[in-house]
This record gives structure tokens, C-alpha cells and sequence, in this order.
């Protein structure tokens, strides 16, 4: 690991009528970290996300990508200035195969350009270009063993493998950042201990930085290299995983006096 | 004066139309189509009774009765097998209905013009400009209905267990509330109030065809739209402006455009305030 | 060029081509066969019906937003055509060149209607876009009705009828709109519009410009809209607003429904076989029992789309749709088919469906159509981009 920071947030927050759903959050995540988000329910864990992919504008702060300034963008800009996410309740396009909802993952990107006009008249990049996308979709889908189930439905792949076709159309995109929200949620022991393995697999062969929300404490703490806990939208505790699962007042958010 | 007066009362006809959508929608979620065209079932009711027994309010009864079944029965058949369906195939299964009972009326009465005239009020002096009573009777109709159904809703038992289907139907089923025959009240009382709209509307213009209710039909749900869809102060409110734009655009040199002013009002409004004047805001949760 | 056609070749998969060839085999024998004028008009009519369904489709069926103002683009599309063709005949005087002249700039004047209405799409969705098209149709339609230089109530008079040969100008547009929306619908591009239908936060998320999307689609269709309109005028003496109303959107949209929504040539035979009935009833039916024809369509609506979604009927649908039906018929020939070439069987494709209802149906119908692939241990590559959803 450098010190090189990718993501960096200053001072983000956000308020719906009245309500602080989170405020002077403070993110420094460094190149190829693994970093952690949690939180009781409600804390504002996804609301940090919604303003790092643009689909909510942050009333106050500011965050950067590489030293580039994305507050505000739009969802689209933000993917493809690199930063990728998965959903809590998974969101795959449920009626598209699972090979196409990863090229749905790479149209962005550059070096397969393309306009409609030379895939309505069929110019010779876009039988290139899409060759060189399957191939591309396939390598990424033999990474996390779907390449056999590529030609089915999205949604008739089990729960496990639907989470982990989300983060690979997530990869598809080249982002520098990968966000994921809650990805052990709702999986038993053993495909959690699994998807660690993924996950840390994920950082290594992609050199990825990876920000996640997770309630598993376990998994958050055998995973991440630092943390922060958020309660209700504020930052209470950031450090190591040891460091800040034991600081008092995070033991006392998630279990009271 | 007269134009405002009638403005109000073809407004207060709106008015009753766009109860019916703003209930629906609030309540089942979807936008009934074929709404206008209980209207226009409404009317041939009217008629058929009155040259049958000659009553005006044993046909004014009849039709009540006739569009509230009505209602009921397109609710069960055509909109509840699509309960969780996407609202794309709703609104097509909506403009069938609507087809299906406009090609009925005109294969029994005919795509012609029919008179109907239920009784003929004459007119009252106001001021200096004169004022016909059924435009007056219309209004009053229209504001009693209203405040029935606002107490309605408010007070009974009944009405709460609307608010709460229209709020989130799954937690109002968990309660116990039976939210298949909260629907179909819902449609029974809307179509009753298009058939009360189908009257008042007859004694505005006094003839009906096949196609009667297309037009106040898209006219009322701009009402709705106007007002909030889903609110029903907002639906009325919505309804008497509408009422009250249409006739001051019909006096002016505008007249010809009414219809496009009156859509253009519908798409600007959907476009610059969607909720309308006094709806609530929704928003997906990602 | 040689490059161009080597990658058609390398592509080439036969059931894509299938639609091409069928029309071009019914504009051929139609030709021949040297109609009668009832059938040239009837010919002509199934074209422009071709060309609005499938253009229709490309924003109910792909990008799931229902559009029931398509008669209004028509209707501009009608009116600038005939205007434009009273202004130039008498300078150019071939009818071909002012019809296609026509064709381009009335497309292109609905095009811009259409980025109009797809501003629309990217606020609203469902029922309320569904309400501003019916709107913008009727308001187009309004609108051409009081310009003085339309004619007025009394119609735009069109003294250059093209005549009947009309019909195969009409099949040639929609074959060349055809082979232009498959390919797009066959394309990244493509994928991205299904992705924006399916799910338009992850397609957000996944850096899809849905902006540019609903837009481009709009401003096609729209284009296709307009050209169905120009060829429509052409083809009569005068152009009424009354055969722009909100009953022609609804037949587009029927023929849209009953053809199945996102399958184009489902929309190309359910175009031709309404326009059939149409035909065929209005001789058949006077006056009032013309109201049978609404009957049908109101039938149709209701049935299709009930069958096709209602939840309680999902385990009907999979035994008795067509495209169960179809599947089982082809699955039997298959199994006859494998029985004599085992070899081949190595060869075959699995579907790379996505399908615009949820319910896939479990026998993959595209193996028979697909085994001409060469069963090459390297080439043994079992995706095809061509899945069921064109």
C-alpha cells in the first residue's frame, strides 16, 4: 500500500428537510485500501454513498477523486470518472443475460467507441468492438466464476452469485474507486467468508481501492484496513478496525449503556 | 359574469370527474383510462330511463347505480389479475376498457348525436347578464358532493382505511385492512361521483354520444394533475380553474386554440410542478 | 469494403436475416403479380403501418415508456410532406425525387418534435409521460387544424398524389428502417436502451447517458413517425386532421401489443394482420357495426396484456403463448434433428435472451437456426449477441 489518496472527502453532509442524514463526514482512503463504513441502521452509510455516486448532491463539503473535485456531478459523469458501486438491494438488469449485464458494464469504455450511427450502419469497428467486448466480459466473469451461467438470466442466478455479478458489471467499468453497499447482506457464513476471499482477490488482481458498508462486524474487522463508524450521519470513530471497534462510544452506539 | 358562472360549473363537473381519478390514484396506483367513459355510460343511462319511465331522478338513480357497478366490475376483471404488474401494462389493459365500452355504446345507440334532456330550468337573472339555473344547481351539486366525500374519507371508518392503502398498501394489509375491497369501494365511489358528473354534465350540454367522456375525461385528469393528483381538495380546485380557464379562453380570440392551451397547460404543469398545486412528493429510494 | 462484407460474413447469423428476406420475397411476388388498386392500397397501408409499428416499438418495447401520441409525429410528417410537394413539385416534376425530398425533411421536422416530447421523458415517467404525448398529439393535431396554409378544418389538398405504385416505395422505406433499428437494437446501443428500461438507477450507475438515450430514441422514432406520414399523404388526395387522432395512436399501439412489445417482427406481422382486418372490415362493416372494429381492438388490449402479465396467470402463459408454443414445436424438431446429427449438437447456441417479459420461456428456440456455425473447437465460442429480444 502508498499513500497515495484516491477519495478524499471534506466536510461532505447532506440534509433532507431539516433532518442532518449526514453531516462533516471526513474520508481520506489511500490507494489499493480496503475500507470500511458501518454503523447502526439509519446512520447515514448509504446516504455517504448516494453522495459519492451522485444520485444524492451533498448540501455541504466537498469530495475528490485523484485531486479532481466531483461534488455535484452527475451519476453518469462520477461512473465514469471512476467510481463504481453496487446496490443493497441488488439492482441487476433482471431480464438481460448475465454476460450482457456486463457489457452493459463496459460501454464506457474509450476503446470501445463506438456511435449508433456506425452500429446502425454496421461499420466495421462495431463487429471489432464487439468481439473485444465479449471477450473482455468473459475474462471478468471467469474471475468470479460465472462464465459458465453467462448465457442466463440475471435473475435466475442464485442470491450469492447475482451479489458478486454485481461487483463484477461494478469492475467492468474500470473504476478507480469500487463502492459496495452491504455486500455480505443476507449470506450465511460460509459465502461470507467466501466473499472475502473475493473481495480481497478484487483489490489485488485489480489493484482496486475498495470502500464498503457492512454490518458484519467480523467481516468489516478480518477485512479492512481502516474504518470509520458513522451514527446518526456523524463520524464517531475512525482508525484501524481494532482501534475503532473499541472506542467507547462506538461500543456504546451499537450496544448501549 | 356569466362566463364565470359558467366556467364554474362546467369547472365543478371537472371537478367531480377528477375526484374519481385523484382516488384511484391515490389508492390503486394507477391512472383509470376509462374513467371518462363511465361518464358517458352514465349518460346513455339517463337516457335510456327517461324514455323508458320519463323520471328525471329515478334516472339520475339509475345511472348512479349503473356507473357504480360498473366500476366495480372493471376493477375486478380487467385491473385486479394485473395487481403488481408493471403500470405500463395497467394503463394499456385502461385504454382497452376504455375502447371496449365506447364501441359498445355506439354498436347499441348509434355513433350519433342523442338528445337528453332531463328537465329544463330555464334561466335567472343575476346582476344584468343571464345565468341558467342547471349551471347554478351544478355548482351546488358539485360542492356538496365534495364536502360528502371529504368528511367521508376524514371521519369514517372506511376512509381512514383508504388513507391508509393509499399510503403503503403492503403495511395496511399487515394491519388487517382488506385493501381488494378498499379498492373496490374506491371505484365504486369514484364511478358513482363520475355518474353525478355524467347528470351535471348533461345539464351543460344536453345530448350524448359514444365518445361524450374522452374529452372530459383528459380535460379532468388535467384537473387532477393541476391540483396534485391524489389529493382531493387539489382535484377540486384544479377542476373549477380548469373550468374557468376553458370558458374565458372560449371568449376571447383564442377560441379555436382552447384544447391545445388547455393540454399545453397540462404538459407545462406536469413538467415544471409534476406534484401540482397541492400534491405530496414522491421519490424512489436507491 | 471487402472488410465491410468480411465482417457481415463473420456475423452472419441466418434467423437476423430471415425478416429481410421475407419482405423482400412479399414486395417481389406483390410486383409480379401486378395488383389490383384495392390491394396496392392495401399494400401501401400494411407499409406505412410496418414503419409506425416498428418505430412505435422502439420506444414502448425497448425503452418501456408508453407513447400515445405516435399519430401526432405521423400527422406532422403528413402535413409538412404535402405542404413542402405543393411548394417544389412544379420546379422538380419527378415525383420520386419530391417524395423522397419530402420524406427527409418531414422526418426530420418530426425528429425535432420528438427531441421536443423525449425532453419530457427524462422528467416524467409511466403514466404521466404517457398523458404529455397524448397531449402533445392532440395539441399537433389542434394546431394543424387552424393553420390557414394547412387549409384549414377543410384538409390540406394534395394534387400530386403519387400514385399507386406507392406501395413499394412504402416496403423499401421499411426495409431500410428495419435493417437501421435491428442493427441498433443488435448493438451496444442497444443494451444500453434495454439497460435503461430494466433498470434506469444501475444503468445510471453503470455511466449509461440515459439522457442521450431516451433522447436518441425518441428522435428516431419519431423520425420513422414522420416519414410513415409523408408517405401517407403522398398517398392520398387530401389530409385531414381527423386521421390523426388519438384512435390511429391507439391501432399503432395495438398493433404494438398484440405483435409483443420489444419483438419487431412481431410488430411487422401484427401491423400487416391489422391492416388486414381494417381493410377487410371496413367493406365488410356500415356504419354503426364499424364500432366492432373498436370492439376488437379493445379486445385484443385487454386480453394480450392480461395474459401476458398478469401474475396469476404467469404458469398459463409459459404452456400456451405463442412463443411457448413456437418453442416446443422447435424443440421437437431439434430432438429429431440431434437424433441424426449427433456431432452437431456440439455446435449449438445457447440463447443470450433477454426477453422483455420476466418469464423466460425454458427451450431455447434459436438452436435449430443457429447450427450453421462450424463446430471449431476454437470457435466453439457459445455466445451470440442475437438474443430473443429483437
Amino acid at each position: 500500500m502508498n499513500d497515495k489518496i484516491v477519495l478524499k472527502t471534506e466536510h461532505l453532509g447532506i440534509t433532507f428537510g431539516g433532518l442532518k442524514a449526514a453531516q462533516d463526514v471526513n474520508l481520506n482512503i489511500k490507494e489499493k485500501e480496503l475500507y470500511g463504513l458501518i454503523g447502526p441502521n439509519g446512520a447515514g452509510k448509504t446516504t455517504v454513498f448516494n453522495m459519492l455516486t451522485g444520485v444524492y448532491k451533498p448540501t455541504t463539503g466537498k469530495f475528490y477523486l485523484d485531486g479532481e473535485d466531483l461534488t455535484g456531478k452527475s451519476e453518469e459523469t462520477i461512473n465514469k470518472k471512476g467510481i463504481a458501486r453496487t446496490f443493497q438491494n441488488i439492482r441487476l438488469f433482471n431480464n438481460m443475460s448475465v454476460i450482457r449485464n456486463v457489457l452493459v458494464g463496459l460501454h464506457n469504455q474509450p476503446e470501445f467507441r463506438c456511435s449508433p450511427f456506425e452500429s446502425m450502419l454496421r461499420f466495421p469497428r462495431h463487429f471489432e468492438n464487439e468481439k473485444a467486448m465479449r471477450d473482455k466480459a468473459k475474462e471478468l466473469l471467469r474471475i468470479f466464476g460465472l462464465e459458465e451461467e453467462r448465457n442466463n438470466l440475471a435473475c435466475n442466478l442464485p442470491y450469492g452469485k447475482q451479489r458478486k455479478l454485481e461487483i463484477a458489471r461494478a469492475l467492468a467499468t474500470n473504476p478507480k474507486l469500487l463502492l459496495l453497499d452491504e455486500p455480505a447482506a443476507g449470506m450465511n457464513p460460509n459465502e461470507t467468508e467466501e466473499l472475502m476471499e473475493t473481495v480481497r482477490k478484487i483489490r489485488d488482481e485489480f489493484n482496486m481501492t475498495i470502500l464498503l458498508i457492512e454490518h458484519d462486524l467480523k467481516f468489516v474487522s478480518g477485512l479492512c484496513d481502516e474504518i470509520t463508524v458513522l451514527n446518526f450521519g456523524t463520524v464517531l470513530a475512525q482508525g484501524t478496525a481494532e482501534e475503532a471497534l473499541n472506542n467507547p462510544e462506538v461500543v456504546k452506539a451499537y450496544i448501549g449503556n | 359574469m356569466s362566463t364565470l358562472i359558467e366556467g364554474l360549473s362546467i369547472g365543478s363537473v371537472y371537478a367531480l370527474i377528477a375526484l374519481g381519478y385523484t382516488m384511484v390514484y391515490g389508492i390503486a396506483k394507477m391512472l383509470n383510462f376509462a374513467h371518462g367513459d363511465i361518464i358517458m355510460v352514465g349518460a346513455y343511462a339517463v337516457l335510456t330511463t327517461m324514455s323508458l319511465c320519463g323520471f328525471p331522478l329515478v334516472a339520475i338513480l339509475v345511472a348512479v347505480v349503473v356507473c357504480t357497478l360498473l366500476g366495480i366490475a372493471i376493477e375486478k376483471v380487467a385491473y385486479k389479475p394485473l395487481r403488481g404488474a408493471s403500470p405500463l401494462a395497467v394503463l394499456i389493459t385502461a385504454i382497452g376498457v376504455s375502447y371496449l365500452l365506447q364501441g359498445i355504446a355506439q354498436l347499441v345507440y348509434g355513433s350519433a348525436s342523442r338528445p337528453v334532456t332531463i328537465i329544463d330550468m330555464g334561466n335567472v337573472q343575476i346582476g344584468n347578464s343571464a345565468v341558467r339555473v342547471s349551471s347554478i344547481v351544478t355548482l351546488v351539486v358539485g360542492a356538496i358532493l365534495m364536502v360528502i366525500l371529504t368528511l367521508f374519507i376524514k371521519m369514517t371508518k372506511t376512509g381512514r382505511a383508504m388513507i391508509a392503502v393509499s399510503e403503503d398498501r403492503g403495511a395496511a394489509e399487515l394491519m388487517g385492512i382488506n385493501v381488494n375491497g378498499i379498492i373496490s369501494i374506491t371505484f365504486a365511489i369514484g364511478s358513482a361521483l363520475a355518474a353525478a358528473a355524467s347528470v351535471c354534465y348533461l345539464f351543460q350540454i344536453p345530448s350524448a354520444t359514444p365518445t361524450l367522456g374522452s374529452m372530459p375525461g383528459i380535460k379532468a385528469f388535467t384537473a387532477a394533475v393541476i391540483g396534485g393528483i391524489g389529493s382531493i381538495p387539489g382535484a377540486v380546485i384544479g377542476g373549477v380553474l380548469l373550468g374557468v380557464i376553458e370558458n374565458v379562453c372560449k371568449s376571447t380570440p383564442l377560441a379555436p386554440f382552447t384544447t391545445s392551451i388547455e393540454f399545453g397547460l397540462l404538459i407545462v404543469i406536469l413538467l415544471v410542478k409534476p406534484t401540482g398545486i397541492l400534491g405530496k412528493k414522491r421519490r424512489e429510494k436507491v | 469494403m471487402t472488410a465491410y462484407f468480411k465482417n457481415i460474413k463473420n456475423g452472419f447469423k441466418p434467423k437476423n436475416y430471415i425478416n429481410y428476406v421475407v419482405i423482400t420475397l412479399f414486395l417481389i411476388i406483390s410486383i409480379i403479380s401486378q395488383p389490383k388498386t384495392s390491394t396496392t392500397t392495401l399494400l401501401a397501408n400494411m407499409g406505412f403501418a410496418i414503419i409506425l409499428a416498428v418505430s412505435l416499438n422502439l420506444v414502448v418495447g425497448f425503452l418501456g415508456e408508453l407513447s400515445l401520441g405516435h399519430a401526432g409525429f405521423m400527422c406532422i410528417g403528413a402535413y409538412i410532406g404535402t405542404f413542402i410537394s405543393n411548394q417544389i413539385f412544379d420546379a422538380i416534376g419527378s415525383k420520386l425525387v419530391v417524395l423522397i425530398l419530402t420524406m427527409i425533411i418531414g422526418g426530420l421536422i418530426a425528429a425535432i418534435f420528438g427531441y421536443i416530447v423525449g425532453f419530457s421523458a427524462l422528467r416524467l415517467k409511466g403514466d404521466y409521460l404517457a398523458i404529455v404525448t397524448l397531449a402533445f398529439g392532440e395539441i399537433v393535431r389542434d394546431i394543424c387544424k387552424n393553420i390557414p396554409a394547412f387549409g384549414g378544418a377543410m384538409g390540406l389538398k394534395n394534387p400530386h398524389r403519387y400514385g399507386n405504385n406507392l406501395y413499394i416505395v412504402a416496403f423499401v422505406v421499411a426495409l431500410i428502417m428495419l435493417i437501421l433499428i435491428q442493427n441498433l437494437i443488435r448493438s451496444k446501443h442497444g443494451r444500453a436502451i434495454t439497460a435503461v428500461r430494466d433498470n434506469e438507477i444501475a444503468a445510471k450507475a453503470m455511466g449509461i447517458n440515459v439522457t442521450y438515450y431516451k433522447l436518441f430514441v425518441f428522435v428516431l422514432s419519431s423520425f420513422f413517425a414522420g416519414v410513415a406520414g409523408v408517405l401517407y399523404g403522398s398517398f392520398n388526395s387530401i389530409i385531414l386532421y381527423g386521421d390523426f387522432s388519438f384512435n390511429k395512436s391507439i391501432e399503432i399501439l395495438v398493433m404494438v401489443v398484440l405483435g409483443g412489445m420489444g419483438s419487431i417482427n412481431g410488430s411487422i406481422l401484427a401491423a400487416a394482420l391489422i391492416t388486414f382486418i381494417n381493410t377487410f372490415l371496413q367493406s365488410k362493416l356500415p356504419g354503426d357495426l364499424s364500432a366492432l372494429r373498436l370492439l376488437v381492438y379493445a379486445l385484443i388490449l385487454m386480453i394480450v396484456v392480461i395474459f401476458n402479465n398478469a401474475p396469476a396467470l404467469h404458469k398459463y402463459k409459459e404452456k400456451y403463448s405463442f412463443s411457448a408454443l413456437f418453442a416446443k414445436v422447435y424443440g421437437k424438431i431439434t430432438d429429431k434433428f440431434y437424433a441424426k446429427h449427433p456431432e452437431k449438437k456440439q455446435a449449438r447456441i445457447t440463447d443470450d435472451s433477454a426477453a422483455w417479459n420476466r418469464v423466460p420461456s425454458k427451450i431455447k428456440m434459436d438452436e435449430v437456426l443457429s447450427t450453421d456455425i462450424l463446430p471449431d473447437d476454437k470457435n466453439n465460442d457459445t455466445d451470440t449477441e442475437d438474443k430473443r429480444d429483437e
